[in-house]
């Protein structure tokens, strides 16, 4: 390819992006911070899947494809889980997983 | 191609039939009619249970993302079976004053789950697989927070939905490793072109991670207790048996046909990960006192003993996972529905609570503990025979002293299913359960799982018939 920018800099910017989602989703106290922890690794494997697909396998699509659907179904994710987020607010008046926490070790 | 090759997707599609029925009926049924929903969707999913046990013909379908065989059938039948048991068991649950309004939800929330895990089961492609487990988790986060009202029960929903979703990102991120080294996404072609490299063996560990999420697998079990208790009963009992049982089913299939370049890196694996199951999972049940977070934990430690048919890589695990899946099926569900009788006429959920419930209600405490002795494997219900035959095809391989702590777990297991029966037969309670009568649908889905704890143990030729089926790597 003679795009200019090497792979690995896209599998890099990748695994920096997943790890950094990794630890957002284990350290932030905020439900809705959780949530865009997850989409930031969902949207790491879609980079992860986009570069592979374009440098690698050029002559197929399936990459691409399948980001289009991890795309998607996270939408779909996304949405029940803010619904969900919604109902927790109801119920404690708050979207901080410490005080909306009943159940016990 | 005809319109008739679509028919060996006959278990998906009669589903998706069935949901929008549901569908269409809660529209257009006036309020009279509406009460009759969850018998309808009872005799309907009864009629795709029988529907699925007419012979098939194996084949693929989409250019081979789709693939049907016997074994894949067989593992369908085995989900309806246990699907249908958990439809009757909710019915009275659903009569509630609460539930009344939401109850064709329901059915279309848990059609469409397992419309997703037979997709996932029956993938060529992992496409459709990721589809498939996506649309058999997402659901089931919005049936956990079905109990709108209930703060635990919200609590359940996010801790599923969040955890699940971490999940398919680690298995996600898998997956895209293995696209990367090997180019395509068929299961056939990625059989054949994974070798040992590194890369691979480092996606195919986020891949199994993120499986092992599903399969609550130690140390990936954290979020199982919590959802176990806040989820309604039903929807627990679904959980722990219908989507553990899809995860074990595809996750056998793809080890064995997709993965076994590396079968001594996932043997090994599967040797640290099984040891760790079994032994957390009981250390932990003995401890619970609530019934739910009980039967959580047991449910963790007999994946434990899921993982020793897989360890060999034989037929003879592989058809040995296939039964105990069918007969924890059974046993599970008979102790859950014990729970889901006394919770909907009580709201107890505690062991405490079991205490005297024999002198009350002796034939509810007599299922409860034939159900615990199938869970424990004492002879001669059929739990024993599910362990024996993992335990055999763990052993025939030569993993001896994995066998000898899966022996001692199921020692360690005895002691507190035990506990729950002494709280009933021997302990005596200031307020023992009262006595009540359960309605017909309770005692009908209590009756066929008696039944199954005890034919599928005597009954040789279940196993027979399953191991035909069967395949090693």
């Amino acid at each position: 390819m003679s795009t200019g920018i090497p792979v690995q800099y896209f599998l890099i910017l990748a695994t920096i992006m997943f790890f950094t989602g990794v630890y957002g989703f284990l350290t932030r106290r905020n439900l809705i911070t959780i949530l865009m922890s997850v989409e930031l690794i969902l949207n790491s494997v879609n980079i992860n899947f986009l570069a592979f697909n374009r440098y690698l396998y050029p002559h197929k699509l399936e990459g691409m494809f399948f980001s289009l659907f991890v795309i998607a179904v996270a939408a779909a994710e996304a949405a029940v889980a803010i619904a969900i987020i919604i109902n927790i607010y109801r119920r404690f008046s708050t979207i901080n997983v410490e005080d909306a926490s009943e159940m016990k070790y | 191609m005809s319109l008739g090759t679509f028919l060996i997707m006959r278990h998906e599609l009669l589903l998706i039939a069935a949901a929008l029925l549901v569908l269409i009926a809660e529209i257009f049924w006036n309020e009279d009619k509406r009460r009759y929903i969850s018998l309808f969707s009872v005799i309907l999913f009864g009629i795709i249970t029988i529907a699925g046990f007419l012979p098939s013909t194996a084949g693929t379908l989409f250019g081979g993302m789709y693939v049907t065989s016997a074994t894949t059938v067989l593992m369908k039948n085995i989900l309806n079976i246990g699907a249908l048991l958990v439809f009757i068991q909710s019915v009275p649950w659903l009569k509630k004053k609460e539930n009344s309004e939401k109850t064709s939800e329901y059915f279309l929330l848990l059609l469409s789950t397992l419309a997703g895990m037979n997709y996932m089961i029956s993938a060529g492609h992992f496409l459709m697989f990721y589809i498939g487990i996506e649309l058999a988790t997402i659901p089931i986060a919005a049936l956990a927070a079905f109990d709108s009202y209930k703060n635990k029960s919200a609590e359940a929903g996010i801790k599923l939905i969040l955890s699940s979703a971490l999940s398919s990102g680690i298995l996600l991120y898998g997956l895209s490793m293995i696209y990367g080294t090997t180019g395509t996404l068929y299961f056939k072609e990625v059989a054949e072109l994974f070798g040992n490299t590194s890369l691979q063996i480092l996606g195919f560990i986020f891949f199994f991670a993120g499986m092992a999420f599903k399969i609550s697998i130690v140390p990936f079990h954290l979020w199982t207790a919590d959802v176990y208790e806040g989820s309604p009963v039903s929807v627990t009992s679904y959980l722990s048996v219908i989507s553990k049982g899809a995860a074990v089913f595809i996750l056998i299939i793809l080890l064995f046909t997709v993965f076994p370049a590396i079968i001594s890196t996932w043997q090994k694996t599967i040797y640290v990960t099984s040891v760790l199951t079994m032994t957390i999972g009981n250390l932990f049940a003995i401890r619970q006192q609530n019934i739910k977070r009980f039967l959580a934990f047991s449910s963790i430690s007999q994946a434990g003993y899921i993982l020793l048919g897989f360890i060999g890589g034989n037929q003879l695990g592989m058809a040995s996972v296939i039964y105990y899946l069918l007969v924890y099926i059974f046993s599970n569900l008979g102790a859950f529905g014990v729970v889901i009788a006394i919770s909907n006429a009580t709201g107890k959920e505690n062991i405490d609570d079991y205490n005297g419930l024999y002198h009350t209600n002796p034939s509810l405490s007599l299922i409860m503990t034939l159900a615990l002795f199938s869970l424990a494997g004492i002879p001669p219900v059929a739990g024993f025979f599910g362990k024996f035959f993992l335990f055999t095809a763990a052993a025939e391989k030569g993993y001896y002293l994995l066998v000898l702590i899966a022996v001692l777990n199921t020692i360690i297991s005895l002691y507190y299913y035990l506990l729950v029966v002494k709280a009933m037969f021997i302990n005596k309670g200031e307020t023992p359960v009262e006595k009540f009568k359960s309605d017909f649908f309770t005692k009908l889905a209590l009756a066929i799982c008696v039944a199954g704890i005890v034919v599928t143990g005597f009954a040789s030729i279940i196993f027979e018939a399953i191991k035909n089926l069967s395949f090693g790597v």
